[in-house]
């Protein structure tokens, strides 16, 4: 089985957020990158395909030289190889386009992405991906399995789950429950060796345009001072909970 | 404007660097931090913590990858080291003196049936190294010890004790320096590995210490152990120069478990400074404070490239004493002092063990006393300089 691993990079959640000309861009400065959480929990899950069923896992993202280290992670943690779309990842039809192109010139049964990144919080890519791929699609994937052709894939739904049974080629829009945090693998010292040595092919964007275009970013309110309520005030804390923070 | 880069100098951590840093530090986070003060309290050495770090590579770092080790230079170990110690420097303690001294000197002294036989079960974790050199009654003057090997037949009869070895009651193998020849004489010393369950080879007391309390210290006693000369690393004299060696590279790892402290009492400090408030202010607004903290910050930057220079050096196999002695007695006393700066920013709460700084104050002190004291490195530097 051939997986293709969709990598996002992404601002580490501990990350300060702030944005530039005009609030139209997102500032990087001091700012530290990491495997969008959702494609981690995905890639862990291909390092499960790889170690039992000796799947060949593949990582892919699109943006600049300055993702590298992110790709270069994945391998890290056990890919076999990575390839980056030498171009800014800038809406998600823009995206789901470059990466169609990877896969359709891959060949692959199994494409994994995340549900969503966790920095622009798009959604879009896998659903789009999979049209454009002809592929089948199962989002907010919380279990996966393959035998042979058939895939079993579990997706939560509010409050439940719904187990579906499916065919190859898939891709999956992936969360936590494809593993857990638990399994998530920091990579060892050997693996981050054999990573220099692994091939991180760059290949020039597919002739795509793009849909959307930001105008402008904003944050949300800064959080106020914490107030202390005495254990024995409950009126008190009824009365800020319903006429200040308006929750009750 | 582009720099043309023939004309710099580099103070980057590589891609790679900056992946080991960050491994070890998710590795801290997940495996040490929840238990730290647990460990502490209690006084107990972790071995299942240093079998999952084996498993990290963090247990052979320098060893290269054909004896099963990670194969990594001093930058990376520096890395290592400073990123466990923020988290718990008694566990950066335990990795430095197994990797730097007992691994470090098979891997450098030890004939090529030696590293095959110990090395791929010290980088692995699945054994534990210690290394004797102090004595109860020789520690800054180890060249005085008084533990003998006599030679009998084609094994090494041993009788003596060694004080304060970390590893002491876990260590799997021990590599030990004792007298074969006259005291005094700096070449009357020699160094043999010795495996735990050899006869005549036990640990006595376990110390009580002031911090660095999840970092095992006892005593190696050798009664009539009977070693094999196959035990014995490099020529029968060399022991000693062996040991010193051994120690120039070791210093930089007591260099960066200071600096892990400094960094990680410091950023304690800081945010802390941040958050309270007296007077209607941060504490960070009062020129007492800031103050504390710019120097803390000045001094753990220039700590650190003191060490990374001594690790340049050492990996460029070049003469390390000198700068490696500065480095670790610096980077040690910094740590002593940035340590007791967080604990006054912290005010009565730095002395309660809610917040991490007591303990960063009280493992500190082993920085400037462990693999030779402030004194005895201004006494290396010293001669050193006015060769
Ligand atoms: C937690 C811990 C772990 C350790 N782990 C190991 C280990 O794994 N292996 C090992 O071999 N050892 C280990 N040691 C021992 C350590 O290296 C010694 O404690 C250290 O070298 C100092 O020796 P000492 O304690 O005998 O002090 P002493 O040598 O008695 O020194 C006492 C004081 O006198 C000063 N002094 C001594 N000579 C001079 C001089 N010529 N000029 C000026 N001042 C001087 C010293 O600087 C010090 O302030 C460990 C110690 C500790 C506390």
């Amino acid at each position: 089985m051939k997986i293709l691993v969709c990598i996002s990079h992404v601002p580490d959640t501990t990350s300060k957020i702030n944005f530039t000309e005009g609030d139209t861009k997102f500032d990087t400065n001091g700012v530290q990158f990491v495997i969008n959480p959702n494609d981690e929990f995905g890639l862990t899950r291909a390092m499960w395909f790889k170690e039992k069923q000796g799947a060949n896992v593949t990582v892919v993202n699109v943006g600049g030289p300055e993702t590298e280290p992110t790709l270069r992670k994945a391998l890290a943690i056990g890919a076999d190889e990575a390839i980056r779309v030498n171009a800014e990842a800038t809406d998600g039809a823009f995206v789901a386009k470059q990466l169609a192109k990877v896969a359709q010139d891959g060949g692959y049964d199994l494409i994994i992405a995340g549900r969503e990144s966790i920095d622009y919080n798009g959604g879009m890519v896998p659903g789009m991906l999979a049209t454009l791929t002809d592929a089948n699609f199962v989002n907010t994937c919380i279990g996966l399995e393959v035998e042979g052709n058939e895939a079993t894939a579990v997706r939560e739904i509010d409050g439940g789950k719904e187990t579906i049974q499916t065919s190859l080629p898939l891709v999956i829009g992936g969360q936590k429950g494809l593993v857990e945090e638990s399994d998530l693998r920091i990579p060892n010292m050997r693996g981050i060796m054999m990573a220099r040595k692994k091939q991180l092919t760059i290949v020039e964007p597919a002739d795509a345009s793009n849909e959307t275009k930001a105008v402008k970013f904003e944050k949300p309110a800064p959080k106020g001072a914490v107030k202390l309520v005495s254990p024995d005030n409950l009126d008190e804390l009824v009365s800020l909970l319903h006429n200040e923070a308006k929750v009750i | 404007m582009e720099i043309d880069l023939g004309t710099q100098m580099n103070f980057d951590y590589s891609e790679t660097q900056q992946m080991v840093a960050t491994s070890a530090k998710e590795f801290a986070e997940q495996n040490i931090r929840p238990h730290v003060m647990k460990w502490d309290e209690s006084q107990e050495f972790p071995i299942e913590v240093f079998k999952k770090a084996g498993e990290m590579g963090f247990m052979g770092v320098l060893v290269p990858e054909e004896y099963g080790g990670s194969g990594l230079g001093y930058h990376e170990y520096i890395a290592i080291i400073e990123e466990i110690a923020k988290v718990d420097p008694s566990i950066g303690l335990s990795l430095a003196a197994h990797n730097s001294l007992c691994t470090n000197h098979i891997l450098t002294f030890g004939n090529e049936e030696q590293k095959r036989k110990w090395l791929p079960k010290l980088a692995t974790a699945e054994w534990i190294g210690a290394w004797g050199l102090t004595e109860h009654n020789t520690g800054s003057d180890a060249g005085g010890m008084n533990t003998t090997a006599v030679k009998d037949g084609d094994d090494w009869i041993i009788n003596g004790a060694k004080n304060f070895i970390t590893h002491g009651k876990s260590g799997d193998i021990a590599v030990v320096i004792v007298r074969t020849g006259e005291k005094g004489d700096s070449h009357g010393m020699t160094a043999f590995a010795i495996e735990m369950g050899t006869p005549g080879f036990s640990s006595g007391k376990k110390e009580d210490k002031l911090g660095m309390r999840a970092s095992e210290t006892a005593e190696l006693v050798f009664d009539n152990c009977r070693v094999p000369d196959a035990n014995r690393l490099g020529e029968v004299g060399d022991g000693f120069v062996q040991a010193m060696k051994v120690l120039d590279g070791g210093r930089i790892s007591i260099g960066a478990l200071s600096l892990g402290i400094a960094k990680g009492a410091y950023e304690a400090a800081l945010k802390y400074s941040k958050e309270r408030v007296q007077f209607g202010k941060p504490i960070s607004s009062f020129q007492g404070i800031s103050f504390k903290l710019a120097d803390m910050a000045t001094e753990i930057e220039a700590s650190e490239l003191l060490l990374h220079k001594a690790a340049f050096l050492k990996n460029t196999n070049r003469k390390v004493t000198t700068i490696g002695a500065m480095g670790k007695m610096y980077a040690s006393e910094v740590c002593v002092k940035v340590a007791n700066d967080a604990v006054q920013i912290h005010g009565g709460y730095g002395y309660t063990k809610d917040f991490p700084v007591e303990k960063f104050y009280r493992d500190s002190k082993l920085c400037t006393i462990g693999e030779g004291t402030t004194e005895i490195q201004k006494l290396v530097i010293s001669r050193n300089i006015l060769k």
